[in-house]
């Protein structure tokens, strides 16, 4: 193999550097979060306990963190199906040209672009003047769907692009209905590609903080929650707090990476068996 | 215009996306604009026609000043972001020879962005606060002996944020970008006598041009919307246009709020509408 040039070990370097400067504040509030009873919000730790996880228990020390973890959950588990749901048919329909896909691109594009802060105000300002109560469930779910949407679709796009058609028509040639073909060869082609749209969809509904801010009602969001402590509360149950949702978002992803790499392997094994025959 | 069979199909697949979009972001900034000319009073708002909120809102200094950070904070994260997201986009793409690594390392720097903005915010403090690591560090080193005051809760702290967040969005585009350069060019370059520095300069910097422009897009379109960031981060000390929008809908001042929202859209959109000269963002899909 090639002699690696200078600038590899140089770029090595700084690549480690990035990588460090993107966990090490996560991983110092990890450790922060073991601090002992009599510990502060920054080091030297004074002894080692689980006090502030303790702490996040006890109803009365903060808000209702376990409600809002629970609709955050729910929330996440909702914008997560229909962002693949409305994804996978958005990404059919865009394979064809049909009138008015230009504008409704740019919409989606747009909804990508725009600050958050607008869609929240706006959602806000429709439902009061409406006369209907702002709540998660509802205004807090669309305004979510205008950040997770455009995600889903240009994962879509990108799959499209790359899908072999020939085995579409391969499908209709043997006599498979539109239906038939979209729901077992379409789909099942596309399958991993839909763990990476359902991964965007619930991670970013479940942190999602500025689109829910004026859409949540008084039924705050996990995200909401949490900032809502930063401003009165100053020990380190919210580096605990931090923790456990970091923990939980991780354990979300590697579930969500590992299904990805088990069908990838699957298809692999199962898939063609051309040159083994004679 | 004929009508075709598979042009309804089409209608109807794209119809969810749509009713969504419409619902949550077209009737929303409808809402906004009509909003920004009604009037205000302690306790509701009324619909009227008025330039009352666009008057105060040129005409006070505040504004202007308040612009200025923003695109401030805008043109200093942008630079940051790019220069560090193109040399790790480039490790990756040209340095990392197995595939299997590359992946891996690209996940490695995207897994941050699927966790929680607010969470990564807060794990700044013990870094950066009085007697966070970062003075402590520097006063045992001996390189200060007063802890620096400016670490956190400040200019400094809130660009430091928007790039531990944001870079991620500069990296993924460009790194994309770069995995479709075809490497004959960069073979042909390199027989042709260029250095590694000229091939850089000369072949790979033009051909990742639009996945700059849409990490570019990104990160100022992120940073000029950002209100959140910059309240906790310089614990309310500095003021964005973001800011400016959520103190007034704090103090229930929507048509106002509405008003600089409005401002504020036709900043981004003038901005984007700029860099779209530059790129083709259909063709790079």
């Amino acid at each position: 193999m090639e002699k690696r040039p200078r600038s590899f070990y140089v770029l090595t370097v700084i690549f480690a550097l990035f990588v460090l400067f993107l966990y090490g504040p996560t991983i110092t509030i990890g450790i922060l979060s073991f601090q002992g009873p009599e510990g502060g919000l920054t080091f030297p730790m004074r002894g080692v306990s689980l006090n502030w996880f303790h702490e996040l228990f006890q109803q009365q020390a903060v808000g209702d963190i376990w409600g809002a973890f629970r609709r955050s959950f729910m929330l996440g588990l909702l914008v997560m199906v229909t962002t693949v749901v409305v994804s996978v048919m958005a990404g059919l329909a865009f394979r064809k040209k049909f009138p008015g896909s230009g504008i409704l691109f740019y919409l989606t594009i747009a909804s990508l672009v725009i600050p958050s802060i607008l869609i929240s105000l706006g959602v806000g300002l429709i439902f009061n003047q409406l006369g209907l109560k702002v709540h998660w469930a509802t205004s807090g779910f669309g305004s979510q769907l205008t950040w997770t949407l455009p995600f889903g679709l240009l994962i879509m796009f990108a799959v499209f692009n790359r899908f072999d058609k020939s085995f579409e028509e391969a499908a209709r040639d043997q006599g498979a209905s539109a239906w038939q073909t979209i729901r077992f060869v379409v789909l099942p082609i596309i399958a991993p590609s839909l763990i990476g749209v359902a991964l965007f969809g619930f991670t970013l509904s479940y942190d999602e903080f500025a689109r829910t801010l004026l859409t949540a009602g008084s039924y705050n969001t996990l995200p909401l929650e949490i900032f809502g402590m930063t401003t009165n509360v100053t020990t380190p149950v919210v580096y605990a707090l931090g923790t456990l949702t970091t923990a939980f978002s991780l354990l979300i992803i590697g579930a969500f990476l590992i299904a990805a790499w088990i069908m990838a392997r699957r298809r692999a094994r199962l898939g063609s068996d051309a040159g083994k025959g004679v | 215009m004929k009508v075709t069979r598979e042009t309804v199909t089409g209608w109807l697949q794209a119809a969810p996306l749509t009713v969504v979009l419409l619902g949550f972001l077209v009737a929303p900034i409808i809402t906004i604009v009509i909003v920004s000319f009604w009037q205000a009073t302690e306790f509701s708002i009324i619909p009227a026609f008025s330039l009352e909120n666009y008057e105060f809102l040129f005409g006070s200094p505040v504004t202007y000043k308040v612009f200025a950070a923003t695109f401030k904070y805008a043109f200093l994260t942008w630079a940051m972001t790019l220069a560090i997201g193109f040399t790790v986009a480039y490790y990756l793409a040209f340095h990392i020879r197995s595939q299997t690594m590359q992946i891996a390392l690209f996940l490695l720097c995207t897994i941050p962005f699927w966790t929680s903005n607010i969470i990564r915010m807060i794990s700044w403090i013990p870094f950066l606060g009085r007697n966070g690591i970062a003075n402590q560090t520097l006063i045992s080193w001996g390189v200060i002996d007063q802890p620096l005051e400016w670490l956190l809760y400040s200019d400094f702290s809130v660009i430091l944020a928007f790039v531990h967040l944001y870079t991620l969005f500069m990296v993924v585009p460009i790194f994309n970008t770069m995995m479709r350069i075809d490497r004959n060019l960069i073979e042909a370059a390199r027989d042709n006598g260029a250095s590694g520095f000229q091939t850089l300069v000369h072949v790979i910097i033009p051909l990742t041009k639009p996945g700059i422009m849409i990490g570019t897009i990104f990160v100022l379109t992120l940073v000029m919307g950002d209100f959140i960031t910059v309240r906790f981060m310089s614990g309310s000390q500095r003021a964005n246009v973001g800011r400016l929008i959520s103190n007034d809908i704090a103090l229930l001042q929507y048509p106002s709020a509405a008003a600089t929202a409005v401002v504020l859209l036709c900043t981004v959109l003038i901005v984007i509408g700029i860099l779209l000269r530059f790129v083709n963002i259909r063709k790079e899909l």
